[in-house]
């Protein structure tokens, strides 16, 4: 039982850590209909980053903010400079461009820390274990994820859904044409956006680079879950981005925590533990094609009108 | 007309073929180089080039009297890569000499071009056991090891030292179910649980360190070279495992990562067939100027691959640069006449080393960490696949 708990605040933290990549994903997606490769290559940025700045100022707080700080302005650069030259033109445009992309910011990162890559420890106040239920150790450091992401989510909930930019941002998800005949400055939203976009990914990836290491490609793999997630959750919907994040986030844990087991039990020891990891990293996709053959258009709409 | 063509053309080509032993006259030696320069494990790939060009340098940068030219080329740590540039090099380089290859499955996706271009493959890394036993051929020869031998030696030591239950978690590729698959034909104890994870994308280990602490078992033992090893570590700490489990690995801790592990990594034991502070002439000289043209000290990769360059050397020289001749150099090759790093260094029948295991561990001096030699394991011990292969 407490190996379950356990389990399941694995899955938890995961799946909260996926909601802040796949949240910016989905607005870039949804609102400016930008299929955005390169968005793991700020989650790349972002643990770089926060490597850098911790080392620099020796506060590892500091350096996360410094971070995030850092990976808004290179967000918003990277719209103003690039991005906008793929508005408006095929998705395969979008998806060669911010593949180059990738390419460039991967040889940069080589060229300005090496090939090697780089370590940020976890602060000595958050590295131990803590008793959060009687009887359940858990990693500080992974609690923390989880109280950090869930504050963000409550943040981005309150922003779309109670303040002004969110309605333009809503409305934009909805319906990108009529938000810029009203008269709003759309280049401006969508510089904003993009900008929010890129912040959650270097938050994400400065998050992972304590648990991970900092390294040149780190944001790829991450980013097909992102992309899953997105279809699961409808694109242009950060309510389906959570629910689907979380969904892919347990799955994955659970599968493989348990999915194992019951393989070598059904098959034997020799063909379960070998066709387990294959089947257990399967299994979110499965999720994903009954997702498009029940509801084509995700769990959460955000355009259906 | 058409068919008088190629008639001829393909006599032409057949006379080239035939001519060519005849030109012996060779002018340099070609070496072709696969290894992994590119994405996070790009640092091994490097340090092992480093190494190569270092053992150049000591031989002057000839071999048998003949200038040296070594093309890298990259696998990208994908075997479909590897294979396209193996056979590049065995095809259109021309190249003498294979060697590099880190990755077992790389190498066991690239192996067939060269034999069958009766091309010399001397691995410096990759242990695929295939290659040591039932696929093995006169044309391949390693200076490092097989999958499952360095893990053999840490469950011997383990069963020495009284250890009774054991967790695995390991890669889900050709070399993580041979490490661990060896560790399990050694360890005596009890192996409570055994994890096999996604490989190379899946680097957060959350669920299976859960699992490995909820089995009770007396120690941990994993496998994860490169980057995914730092990983482990700092996962394993943060998880409040270090400390509480006794963690057992291999190639998982090496000099590129212990700058990234440090204190997590601290008190791991692991088993090699080499250390930066073996005693021996060769080894110092190595690891010496090593560090004077790198500003590092050089890995396990390092050790093997400058033992790869000084083995081609020695049966170039062995058989004067008159490299036409492959039986000569294959004879010249399996004398191994040359100065390993690590010690007393001789093939066995199926071309792989008679060679002793080291268990090292980790310890801090100063403000850097390093291996530390603590016990010799086994000593000379013979590669376990010589069985299977049919060369006697």
């Amino acid at each position: 039982m407490t190996l379950f708990i356990e389990q399941c605040l694995n899955g938890l933290q995961f799946g909260l850590l996926l909601f802040l990549l796949a949240a910016g994903l989905t607005l870039v997606f949804g609102i400016m209909d930008l299929v955005n490769l390169a968005h793991g290559s700020l989650y790349m940025l972002g643990a770089y980053f926060a490597a850098t700045f911790a080392a620099w100022t020796g506060s590892f707080v500091l350096g996360a903010v410094l971070a995030i700080l850092a990976t808004l302005l290179v967000g918003m650069a990277l719209e103003v400079i690039a991005m906008r030259r793929l508005y408006g033109r095929d998705h395969l445009d979008h998806v060669l461009g911010t593949f180059g992309l990738i390419l460039f910011f991967d040889e940069l990162v080589r060229l300005i820390w090496g090939p090697g890559g780089l370590s940020l420890p976890v602060p000595p106040w958050l590295d131990r274990s803590i008793e959060i239920l009687p009887g359940i150790q858990y990693s500080a450091y992974r609690f923390a994820i989880i109280v950090v992401t869930l504050a963000v989510a409550a943040f981005l909930y309150v922003l779309v859904m109670r303040t002004r930019v969110g309605m333009l941002i809503r409305a934009g998800a909805s319906n990108r044409e009529m938000v810029g005949a009203l008269g709003v400055n759309i280049k401006l939203l969508y510089t904003l956006v993009f900008g929010l976009g890129a912040a959650l990914a270097g938050l994400a990836g400065m998050i992972q680079a304590p648990i991970l290491t900092v390294q040149i490609g780190m944001g790829e793999n991450i980013l097909i879950l992102a992309f899953v997630i997105t279809v699961i959750g409808g694109i242009g919907s950060i309510r389906g981005a959570f629910v689907a994040a979380l969904l892919v986030g347990f799955i994955d844990t659970l599968g493989r925590a348990f999915f194992p087991q019951i393989l070598v039990e059904l098959l034997g020891r020799q063909a379960g533990s070998t066709a387990a990891p294959a089947l257990s990293s399967m299994m979110i996709y499965i999720l994903m094609a009954v997702i498009l053959v029940v509801k084509p258009q995700g769990l959460f709409a955000a355009n259906s009108r | 007309m058409r068919k008088a063509l190629l008639v001829a053309s393909t006599a032409l080509l057949a006379a080239v073929a035939a001519n060519n032993p005849a030109m012996a006259q060779q002018k340099s030696v070609k070496i072709g180089f696969v290894s992994t320069f590119s994405g996070p494990v790009a640092s091994i790939g490097d340090d092992m080039r480093n190494a190569f060009e270092l053992a150049l340098d000591h031989l002057g940068r000839k071999m048998g009297g003949l200038p040296v030219e070594v093309v890298y080329e990259d696998d990208t740590l994908k075997p479909e890569v590897g294979k396209q540039k193996t056979e590049k090099l065995v095809e259109s380089d021309k190249v003498d000499f294979v060697s590099g290859f880190i990755w077992s499955n790389v190498v066991y996706a690239s192996y067939k071009p060269v034999v069958d271009a009766k091309t010399f493959l001397v691995i410096a890394n990759a242990g695929e056991t295939r290659l040591a036993g039932e696929n093995c051929s006169p044309f391949i020869f390693s200076t490092a090891w097989t999958n499952d031998q360095n893990p053999i030696a840490v469950a011997d030591y383990m069963n020495q030292k009284g250890v009774k239950s054991v967790y695995l978690i390991g890669p889900n590729y050709a070399a993580g179910k041979e490490n661990l698959g060896g560790f399990k034909t050694a360890f005596k104890g009890k192996v409570l649980g055994e994890d096999y994870t996604t490989w190379p994308s899946q680097l957060d280990f959350s669920a299976e360190l859960a699992k490995a602490k909820a089995s009770k078992a007396d120690a941990v033992y994993m496998f994860y070279p490169g980057a995914a090893g730092v990983q482990f570590l700092n996962q394993y700490a943060q998880a409040g495992l270090k400390g509480s489990i006794p963690l057992y690995t291999t190639f998982s801790i090496d000099s590129l990562s212990l700058p990234r592990q440090k204190d997590a990594a601290l008190g791991v034991i692991s088993a090699l067939q080499w250390g930066a502070d073996l005693p021996n002439d060769a080894n110092k000289k190595f690891v010496g100027d090593f560090k004077k043209k790198f500003g590092t000290e050089p890995s396990f990769y390092a050790a093997q691959s400058y033992d790869a360059a000084m083995l081609i050397g020695s049966a170039v020289a062995g058989v004067k640069g008159n490299l036409a001749d492959k039986a000569a150099v294959q004879k010249a090759l399996e004398k191994a006449d040359f100065k390993s790093v690590r010690g007393d260094f001789k093939f066995g029948s199926n071309h792989y080393p008679t060679q002793s295991f080291y268990m090292q561990e980790v310890v801090k001096s100063g403000e850097s960490y390093t291996q530390k030699t603590i016990a010799t394991a086994e000593k000379n011990v013979p590669n376990p696949h010589a069985k299977q292969c049919s060369m006697k």
